[in-house]
């Protein structure tokens, strides 16, 4: 794949290593709390993650069980055997001097994601994933007359962090950011982090080189940091490839180095040169013997994986009869993939027990995918960012309802968009909502025949349009027609009837 | 003491802890009372000894106290009002912890370690924090920021170290019993040099959790005692599996005095000829060889044709693990959180820089430097990975010689205690006197130096090694050594001397 629109004859070679921290609830080697976010600073603090002299680390068992399930579910190996290692760095947000992480032993080897841009489907390999520490935060401020001083927040120093690190298989920032995103949803499909790159809780750093299209041999390798968002991401990479590509068609050389980003600009700035860079002179922990890990507990581990979202989408498609789009959509989150099969089993039951057969019962899986992927999910991600089903009011039992309302034509699609507005707001149930406000559709015929030669009547230009061979205008009036019903007619039957009169009326 | 023997306290201070419980359970002294006769005698000591670096008087008190209510409710444990010294590496919540060093000077832990958890718990009554070199990097106790500790047979020589503070005290009568480490002989030689009994236990044995770390894989806590009896009482009260140490082993605890008087006929004594060659002073030599003799009288067969054809190498494989973990270990000490924080130059990097510099010592230093270069991309495969390999050598090595012994025999040091400042100048020179019990530390193993002797009018001591975690074949070896000689009643003079008032 060209890569840079400098020069074109490059190919980047792109690999990430992502830091989610897991959702444990106590820290990694000691038994305070690792919910840190939003903590008061310093309130969730002992001796050993405050790195106290003497104080000795105790594995928590469930990250490591974490970090097996989040290995099982990108395919990776589990070895019998892993250790921690010290890397060793002084920095005053590091407390120990030393962080315990690991180095040639990791708990999972191998394994590799599906993604796809474009329609494009790609593999990225994993290298690894291993276990560490987090650190404390430093928060730079400034004193009134302006000397600069540091503050030191030690609540996140020793909150488990798992390392995820790819294969350097990525071709562009676009093959990146979906990477990123499979990474995410998985992590989050199996619950053992936020991954909420905002809230820190999924960091990246990438790895980008280009080569000459053809070649082997990689280039020189720049490590870009301080991406806090997947359009970071994106922005970087893609400034990255440029920058690269124009030192090598100018003929320089681009140097092996770490760069930040800079959101502000979209720019990539040096931080640390090649002979700058750390030797962090790891060596076994000594604190803590090497873990052997029984096929016993990895087969526990296995059998508490979720239906993945790659298998859940293909089951999706065929038991839902759901076009790949809608499958997708639903399957995003696993929250919302729940939501969704909970509604799908009411309205089954609703419409009247078992369906008549496999199409009606996929029309009525389809009907209630299109309330989530349409009408549903607008109201979800509009004002007050993005929310999951569960935290409204709205339940999969309020979309069931609304579904079959709609189905059975005891109201028609634009009431039933009013009704889950109304249900959104208040939590009301539809049935309830459409009997309280009278909002059944109308059925007289008469009623609707008298509206219609109303809106004919006030609607001369729409009605000439018409019979000028300008059919758009039938919904025009099918449109003036329903505002004045409120929606409660059918739309099909309503543009019939308009049909009626101007199709066989001479003007 | 027998029957009938002077129970004052000021008689009870010289008695094993055995009789002191005796005495304590019978009614005959109180805590209290034992308290102040040894809080009274350490004071006085203490000028010319400076075993301690901080004495706890209200503390010593306030627990004897303690210990009196449970001796009278009687629910008293072995050590329930016994006077103890404990090294200034371990942290105690109530009371300063300094490692020895001007890095920790005024540093109050805000936990206690496992072990004075224990002893607390089973009513031990703490004087003070004993004497050590800085951050128990050292073989004299002269590295220590507090000043140097001296040996009560001659104050012009040294007690040994690191655990200098603790033998000294023991060995000079001011406590019974007192806690060391041992990362490469740091209970062994001072026990040697002072004359007394000191374990290093197995690997695993004993918690580390709240031991300012120096070297992980290599050290552990352990008693010093003047009989086998007390030391086998102290590490029972230490020994054992803690949730906040992995690498304790989760083995139970035996009762290490139930097997002391079995006696050790037949018991297997490896004598390995590389730990009894060259180097050796002549007058250490001959007591170990009569200590030998001793034991064959005994019944022990001593077997002379045992080899560890790589011990050779302890002295370079334990200076390089040894810094290598010490320059992560000591790593925190950065002037930020706690301890010694130089704030007056321009910026942070150097603050920290300052911090360490004059926080830490010549000898602190010169580890954490040969630790970090051993550690550092293109040395680590040359030195901490050989280093490791021929670790995993030397422990094989020990573990043949041990299936078919039941002990191993060397003499804890290759001389008797040297002059204050005679081996300062020359680091090496007192890397050297830690030769035979390096190799132990290395394997994991458990030993203790036994006083077998003297020469030049001072103490000689004889390593007893065992398998890991038969500490109670040492103690019985030990205890039967006991009944025939008489090396470990002998008490020094010189403290007593210096003390009195002129």
């Amino acid at each position: 794949m060209a890569a840079t629109g400098t020069g074109t004859g490059y190919e980047a070679v792109i690999g990430l290593e992502v830091h989610a921290q897991l959702r444990t609830r106590s820290k990694m080697f000691c038994s305070c709390s690792a919910a840190y976010f939003d903590a008061p600073p310093n309130s969730h603090v002992c001796a050993v993650c405050f790195g106290m002299p003497g104080m000795l680390p105790v594995i928590n068992s469930r990250a490591v069980d974490a970090t097996i399930l989040a290995g099982l579910a990108l395919g990776s190996t589990i070895p019998p055997r892993s250790k921690f290692d010290r890397k060793n760095y002084p920095y005053p947000d590091l407390m120990k001097g030393y962080q315990i992480s690991q180095y040639d032993e990791p708990l999972c080897v191998g394994g590799g994601l599906d993604i796809e841009v474009d329609g494009v489907p790609h593999h990225v390999r994993l290298e690894r994933i291993h276990l560490e520490e987090d650190t404390a935060r430093l928060l730079h401020r400034n004193a009134p007359h302006g000397e600069a001083y540091s503050l030191l927040d030690v609540n996140r120093s020793g909150v488990p962090l798992m390392e995820v690190v790819s294969a350097p298989d990525m071709r562009s920032a676009a093959q990146a950011v979906a990477y990123l995103r499979k990474l995410r949803l998985t992590l989050r499909y199996i619950d053992v982090s936020d991954a909420d790159m905002e809230k820190g809780s999924f960091r990246c750093d990438a790895n980008v080189s280009l080569r000459p299209l053809g070649a082997e041999r990689l280039g020189a390798k720049v490590e870009i940091k301080n991406m806090n968002s997947f359009r970071a991401v994106q922005r970087a990479i893609e400034f990255e490839i440029e920058r690269q590509g124009a030192l090598l068609d100018a003929g320089a050389r681009v140097d092996q180095e770490t760069r930040g980003y800079i959101d502000a600009t979209g720019a990539t700035v040096s931080q640390r040169s090649k002979e700058e860079a750390h030797d962090y002179r790891y060596f076994p922990e000594p604190d803590l013997p090497p873990l052997t890990i029984s096929t016993e507990r990895v087969a526990r581990l296995r059998a508490q994986l979720p239906e993945l979202p790659d298998a859940r989408r293909v089951r999706f498609e065929r038991q839902y009869g759901l076009a790949p789009a809608d499958a997708r959509l639903l399957t995003e989150a696993r929250a919302q993939a729940d939501g969704y099969e909970e509604a799908v089993a009411l309205a089954l039951t609703a419409v009247g027990g078992a369906p008549a057969g496999v199409d009606a019962a996929h029309a009525t899986a389809r009907a209630v995918a299109h309330w989530f992927t349409g009408d549903v999910a607008r109201l979800l991600h509009g004002e007050g960012g993005e929310r999951a089903l569960a935290d409204t009011r709205l339940s999969p039992a309020h979309i069931a309802e609304l579904a079959t309302l709609v189905e059975r034509g005891a109201i028609t699609l634009t009431t039933g968009k009013e009704v889950l507005e109304l249900a959104f707001a208040s939590g009301e149930r539809p049935a309830a909502i459409v009997e309280a406000r009278g909002l059944g559709q109308l059925r007289d015929e008469v009623e609707i025949d008298r509206v219609a030669r109303a809106v004919i009547a006030a609607q001369a230009k729409a009605v000439a349009d018409y019979r000028g061979g300008k059919p758009s205008a039938l919904q025009f009036l099918v449109g003036q027609l329903m505002r004045e019903l409120k929606g409660r007619a059918d739309a099909t039957a309503a543009a019939e009837v308009f049909r009626r009169h101007l199709d066989g009326l001479p003007p | 003491m027998a029957d009938g023997a002077d129970p004052t306290p000021g008689a009870l201070l010289d008695a094993p802890v055995h009789e002191q419980a005796c005495a304590l359970r019978a009614g005959a002294v109180t805590a209290r009372a034992l308290a102040e006769a040894t809080l009274a005698r350490v004071r006085a000591q203490e000028p010319a000894l400076h075993a301690y670096i901080t004495l706890t008087p209200e503390l010593a008190l306030a627990a004897a106290e303690a210990a009196d209510q449970r001796l009278r409710r009687g629910d008293a444990a072995p050590l329930t009002g016994i006077p103890i010294a404990v090294k200034d590496l371990l942290s105690t919540c109530d009371a300063e912890t300094t490692a020895g060093s001007a890095m920790l000077r005024g540093f109050r832990p805000i936990v206690d370690c496992t072990v004075v958890a224990r002893l607390r718990a089973a009513g031990a009554v703490m004087v003070g924090k004993a004497n050590l070199d800085e951050f128990a990097m050292g073989s004299s106790t002269e590295y220590s920021a507090y000043g140097s500790t001296r040996n009560p047979w001659d104050l012009e020589r040294v007690p040994g170290g690191s655990s200098g503070g603790s033998a000294a005290t023991v060995a000079a009568g001011g406590v019974p019993l007192a806690l060391g480490t041992d990362t490469g002989g740091s209970i062994r030689q001072p026990a040697a040099l002072c004359g007394i009994l000191g374990l290093k236990p197995t690997y695993g044995r004993v918690s580390r959790f709240g031991v300012i770390a120096f070297a992980s894989s290599l050290e552990q806590v352990g008693p010093f005692a003047r009989d086998a009896e007390d030391l086998g009482l102290l590490l029972g009260a230490i020994a054992g599996h803690d949730p906040l140490d992995a690498t304790t082993a989760p083995l139970p605890v035996p009762d290490y005095t139930a097997d002391l008087a079995r006696g050790i006929e037949g018991l297997r004594v490896g004598v390995p000829r590389e730990l009894l060659g060259e180097g050796l002073e002549p007058g250490v030599r001959e007591a170990v060889e009569a200590a030998l003799a001793q034991l064959a009288a005994l019944g022990a067969r001593i077997d002379r044709d045992v080899s560890l054809p790589s011990v050779g190498a302890s002295l370079p494989v334990y200076y390089l693990i040894a810094p290598s973990e010490a320059s992560a270990n000591l790593a925190r000490y950065d002037g930020v959180k706690y301890g010694y924080s130089a704030h007056d130059g321009p910026g942070m990097w150097d603050d920290m820089e300052q911090t360490r510099d004059r926080g830490f010592g010549d000898e602190v230093k010169r580890r954490i430097m040969i630790g970090t270069y051993a550690l550092s991309a293109g040395y680590y495969d040359a030195y901490y990975l050989k280093a490791q390999k021929v670790r995993t050598l030397i422990r094989r090595e020990f573990e043949a010689a041990l299936a078919t012994h039941d002990l191993l025999l060397t003499p804890t040091t290759p001389g008797v205690a040297f002059r204050l400042g005679e081996k300062l100048g020359d680091p090496l020179a007192m890397y050297l006197s830690d030769l035979f019990t390096l190799p132990v530390n290395i394997a994991g193993l458990p030993a203790a130096s036994i006083p077998c002797g003297f020469a030049e009018g001072l103490p000689v001591g004889m390593q007893l090694i065992g398998r890991a975690f038969e500490e109670s074949t040492i103690l019985r070896a030990a205890h039967a050594y006991a009944t025939v000689t008489d090396w470990h009643l002998r008490r020094p003079g010189a403290v007593a001397a210096a003390a009195m008032p002129s």
